[in-house]
C-alpha cells in the first residue's frame, strides 16, 4: 500500500500531528457549503421539516396546487454555530405531483442538478479559475418525501428516484408520519425498502467503513426511510417547552424518538455524515457527470486504437475535424453561389435574347408598315398626278367647248341647271 | 430566384451551431442571515472533516537546494527526527560531486499521533558545485514544472483518480552559505527565478560559525538584498489573507527570516537531558535551544503552523499560475503528451 516508500520511525516529537488542525482552521476561515434539495408533493411537510431541522423559521411562502409545471425555488442562508459558518442552500420543488400529467415532473429537477454540476465544471475548465473561493451550489443531499399512505410507493416516486439516484445522494423520508400507526409504519417501511431494492434504486447508504461511526450508521441504515414529523409550534410538557403537534387525543413530540425518527434524521444528516455527503457528491456524482459531459463533447482517454490519448490530442483532432467541416461547408456555399450566379446569368441571357427577338420582330413590323405607307403614299401621289392630268384635260376641253358652241354650252349649262 | 435563396439560408444556419438552451431555474441564490433557536450540531462538521483527513493521510514534498557541504541532509534528518537522508552520517569522500545538477526524490512514510504523512525529500546534488554555474537552476525549475505538468495531466483526464497523487514541490529550502558578508550572485539568480514557481524559504546554513552580532547583521543584510532584488520568499506578502495572517507573517518576515540553523542527528547529555547537538571543544551547541540557533523556529514554522498553508499556496497559486499559462500558450488547450518511454511502458 505504501508503493515503494520506506516507513520511518520517528525518534522524537516532530509536530505534524497538528496537520488536521491546520487544515480545519483554514476550512473554518473559508466556511462550509451545504445544499439540500427537498422533493415532495405540495403539503407533504417539506418546509416544516426543514424549519424543525435547523431550528429556524426560514422564509418560505406556502404554494398552491395549481401550478402548471414543476419549478424549483432556491434560497441561501448563513447559519453560524460557535465558530462554524455554514452557507446552507435549500432548494424546494414547487408544484411537484400536482399536475394531471406528471410525466415531466422530474425533468426540471434533473435540469437543476445538472446546471449546478455544469457551473462547477465550467469553473474547473476555465483558464483563470478560483476554485478555492467558489461558492459550491451542487446538491449534496436530496430529501425525498414519501406520502404517508401506508401502502406503497407511488409510481411517480419510483420514476423520480430512479432518475435521480445516479446524480445525487437520496435519503427517502416519510413525511407527516403521525398519520400512520406504529405497526402499519414498520410494514410500510419494509414495503418501501423492498420496492426500492426491486427497482434497483440506489439510495444513499450511511458509510460503514470508519469504525467510530460504522455501528451507528449500520443501525441507521436499517431504519430507512425515516418517518418524520415536523412542527414549529411548541407545547409545554412537564416543565419544558418542546416542539410538538397537539391533537385532541394526545401530543406528538417531534424530538421524542418513540414518536418519530426526527432526531435520527438530524443526527445522520448533520452531526454524523454531512462531510461524507459533500465528499460523495464531489467524488462520485460530480465525477460521473463530468465524465459523461466530456465524452459527450467528444473527448476520450483512449482512442480507437486503444492508445491513451491526452485531452490535448483529442481537442486537436476535434478542432481539425471541425476545420475540415468548416472548409467543406465553405466550399459547398461557394459552389452554391457559383451555381446561382450561373443560373441567374442564364435567365438574364434568355430574357435578353427574348427582348432582342421581340425588338427585331417589332423592327420588321415597322419596316413593313413603312413600306406599306410608302406604297400608299406613292399610290396617292399617282392618283393626285392622274387627277391633275384629268383636271388639265377637262379644263382644256372646257375651254375648247366655249369657243365652238357657246349656245350649246349655254344650253348645256341650262340643261345642267 | 426565390427557391435558390432560401436554400442558401438553410445552408448558413447549419454552420452556426445551436446554442445550448439556458436552464430556466435559479442558479446563484443570495444569502440571508438566519438566527438559530437552538443547538443543531453544525459544528460537528469540524470533527467529521478532521476524521476524514486523518484517514486519507497527507502528502508533503520538500526540496533542499544548496551547495555541497552546507548541511542539507543533516537538517532534513533533524527536522523529521529520522534518517530521511542516508548521507548525513559522515561525509563520504568517495562520493563524487555530480557533473550536472541531479534531482533525487526519495519518499518516506511517517506517522505521528494517528496522522500519516507521505514525505518526499527532493535533493539537488551538484547545485552550485561546478566551475561554471550558469543556469544551474534550470534543471530544478524544469523538475518543478514537470510535477505541475503531471498533476495537470491527471486533472484533465476524463476518468480521474479519486485522489490525484501530489508530487508537486510544496516547499523549497534554499541554503545560504554563512559567509557573513552578503548573498552570492548564484543565490540571487536562483531565488529570483524560482520564487515565481515555488515557495522558497531561505535558510542560513551552519549558523554555528557566526556570533550573535554577526548573525543579526548578516540576516539584516540578506533581507535587504532580497527586498532590493524583488525576491518574494514564503510567506509572500501578497497572499496574506487577513489582518491576523498579515501581522503574524510580518513578524516572521521582518524578524525571524532567514532562519539561521544548525542541524544534527547526534544526541548529547546536557543538564541531565538528552538533546540533539554538535559537540565542539568549546561547548555543545544545542540544536533545539532558541538561544543557540533558530532551528526550532524553522521547524515550528514549516511543520507545526504553516505546513497546510505551504500546500495550499502551492495548489491555489503556483499551480494555478502554471496551469493558466500552459492553457493560454496552447490556445486554451491542455498540454500535448510527448510519447516518452514512460507512456510507452504503461501501455505494455
Amino acid at each position: 500500500q505504501n508503493d515503494g516508500y520506506r516507513t520511518l520511525s520517528l525518534s522524537g516529537h516532530v509536530g505534524f500531528a497538528s496537520l488536521p488542525d491546520q487544515l480545519v482552521k483554514k476550512s473554518i476561515k473559508q466556511g462550509f457549503c451545504f445544499n439540500i434539495l427537498c422533493i415532495g408533493e405540495t403539503g407533504s411537510g417539506k418546509s416544516t421539516l426543514i424549519n424543525s431541522l435547523f431550528n429556524t423559521s426560514f422564509d418560505d411562502p406556502v404554494s398552491t396546487h395549481f401550478l402548471p409545471s414543476v419549478r424549483l425555488r432556491a434560497q441561501t442562508y448563513e447559519l453560524q454555530e460557535s465558530n462554524v459558518l455554514l452557507k446552507l442552500t435549500i432548494v424546494n420543488t414547487v408544484g411537484f405531483g400536482d399536475q394531471m400529467n406528471k410525466e415531466d415532473n422530474y425533468r426540471p429537477i434533473v435540469d437543476y442538478i445538472h446546471a449546478q454540476f455544469e457551473a462547477y465544471l465550467q469553473e474547473e475548465l476555465k483558464v483563470k479559475r478560483s476554485l478555492f473561493s467558489y461558492h459550491d451550489t451542487r446538491i449534496h443531499v436530496c430529501l425525498y418525501f414519501i406520502s404517508p399512505t401506508g401502502h406503497s410507493l407511488k409510481s411517480l416516486d419510483l420514476l423520480t428516484m430512479k432518475r435521480l439516484d445516479s446524480k445525487v445522494n437520496i435519503i427517502p423520508i416519510i413525511g407527516k408520519a403521525d398519520s400512520i400507526s406504529k405497526t402499519e409504519l414498520q410494514k410500510f417501511k419494509n414495503k418501501i425498502m423492498n420496492e426500492l431494492i426491486n427497482n434497483d434504486v440506489q439510495i444513499y447508504q450511511f458509510p460503514t467503513d470508519d469504525e467510530t461511526v460504522s455501528e451507528i450508521n449500520t443501525i441507521m441504515n436499517g431504519h430507512l426511510p425515516f418517518a418524520v414529523v415536523g412542527s414549529m409550534e411548541e407545547v409545554k410538557i412537564g416543565n419544558k417547552m418542546v416542539r410538538a403537534r397537539r391533537y385532541p387525543w394526545g401530543i406528538v413530540q417531534v424530538e421524542n424518538e418513540n414518536h418519530c425518527d426526527f432526531v435520527k434524521l438530524r443526527k445522520m444528516l448533520i452531526c454524523t455524515n454531512m462531510e461524507d455527503l459533500r465528499e460523495q457528491t464531489h467524488i462520485r456524482h460530480y465525477e460521473l457527470y463530468r465524465r459523461c459531459r466530456l465524452e459527450e463533447m467528444g473527448f476520450r482517454d483512449i482512442d480507437p486504437e486503444n492508445r491513451t490519448v491526452s485531452l490535448q490530442e483529442a481537442i486537436e483532432a476535434e478542432r481539425h475535424d471541425f476545420q475540415l467541416e468548416l472548409q467543406r461547408k465553405k466550399e459547398e456555399i461557394r459552389q452554391e453561389f457559383v451555381q446561382r450566379m450561373k443560373e441567374k446569368d442564364a435567365i438574364l441571357k434568355e430574357a435578353k435574347q427574348q427582348l432582342q427577338t421581340e425588338f427585331e420582330h417589332h423592327m420588321l413590323m415597322l419596316k413593313e408598315a413603312r413600306l406599306k405607307l410608302e406604297e400608299m403614299e406613292k399610290g396617292l401621289e399617282d392618283e393626285i398626278a392622274m387627277f391633275i392630268h384629268k383636271k388639265a384635260n377637262a379644263e382644256l376641253l372646257q375651254s375648247q367647248a366655249t369657243f365652238s358652241t357657246p349656245a350649246l354650252s349655254l344650253k348645256r349649262d341650262k340643261d345642267r341647271k | 430566384a426565390g427557391p435558390v435563396e432560401s436554400k442558401n439560408e438553410a445552408a448558413m444556419s447549419e454552420l452556426v451551431p445551436e446554442s445550448r438552451q439556458k436552464p430556466v431555474v435559479p442558479m446563484k441564490p443570495t444569502g440571508i442571515n438566519a438566527n438559530l433557536l437552538g443547538y443543531i450540531g453544525i459544528d460537528t462538521i469540524i470533527e467529521q472533516m478532521r476524521k476524514k483527513t486523518m484517514k486519507t493521510g497527507f502528502d508533503f514534498n520538500i526540496m533542499v537546494v544548496g551547495q555541497s557541504g552546507l548541511g542539507k541532509s543533516t537538517l532534513v534528518n533533524t527536522l523529521f527526527k529520522s534518517q530521511v537522508s542516508r548521507k548525513s552520517s559522515g561525509w563520504n569522500r568517495e562520493e563524487k560531486i555530480p557533473k550536472t545538477v541531479e534531482i533525487k526524490a526519495i519518499g518516506h512514510v511517517i506517522e505521528e499521533g494517528g496522522v500519516k504523512m507521505k514525505l518526499t525529500v527532493i535533493d539537488t546534488p551538484g547545485f552550485g558545485d561546478q566551475i561554471n554555474n550558469e543556469n544551474c537552476w534550470e534543471p530544478i525549475e524544469k523538475y518543478i514544472n514537470e510535477q505541475y505538468e503531471k498533476f495537470l495531466k491527471e486533472e484533465v483526464n476524463i476518468a480521474r483518480k479519486k485522489r490525484i497523487p501530489d508530487t508537486r514541490v510544496h516547499c523549497c529550502l534554499y541554503f545560504i552559505s554563512p559567509t557573513g558578508h552578503s548573498l552570492r550572485p548564484l543565490d540571487l539568480e536562483f531565488m529570483k527565478h524560482l520564487s515565481k514557481v515555488v515557495n522558497i524559504i531561505p535558510v542560513i546554513a551552519k549558523a554555528d560559525t557566526m556570533t550573535l552580532e554577526e548573525k543579526t547583521e548578516f540576516k539584516q543584510r540578506v533581507r535587504k538584498e532580497l527586498e532590493v532584488n524583488g525576491i518574494e520568499f514564503y510567506p509572500q506578502k501578497e497572499f496574506d489573507e487577513d489582518l491576523e495572517d498579515k501581522t503574524e507573517n510580518d513578524k516572521i518576515r521582518q524578524e525571524s527570516m532567514p532562519f539561521a540553523v544548525v542541524g544534527s542527528d547526534k544526541e548529547y547529555q546536557v543538564n541531565g537531558k538528552r538533546v540533539l547537538g554538535r559537540k565542539t571543544p568549546w561547548g555543545i551547541i544545542e540544536v533545539e535551544n532558541l538561544t543557540h540557533c533558530e532551528f526550532a523556529l524553522l521547524r515550528d514554522f514549516v511543520i507545526r503552523t504553516h505546513l497546510q498553508d505551504l500546500k495550499e499556496v502551492t495548489h491555489n497559486i503556483h499551480y494555478e499560475t502554471y496551469r493558466a499559462k500552459r492553457l493560454n500558450d496552447n490556445g486554451g488547450l491542455p498540454p500535448m503528451t510527448v510519447e516518452t518511454e514512460e507512456n510507452h511502458e504503461s501501455n505494455l
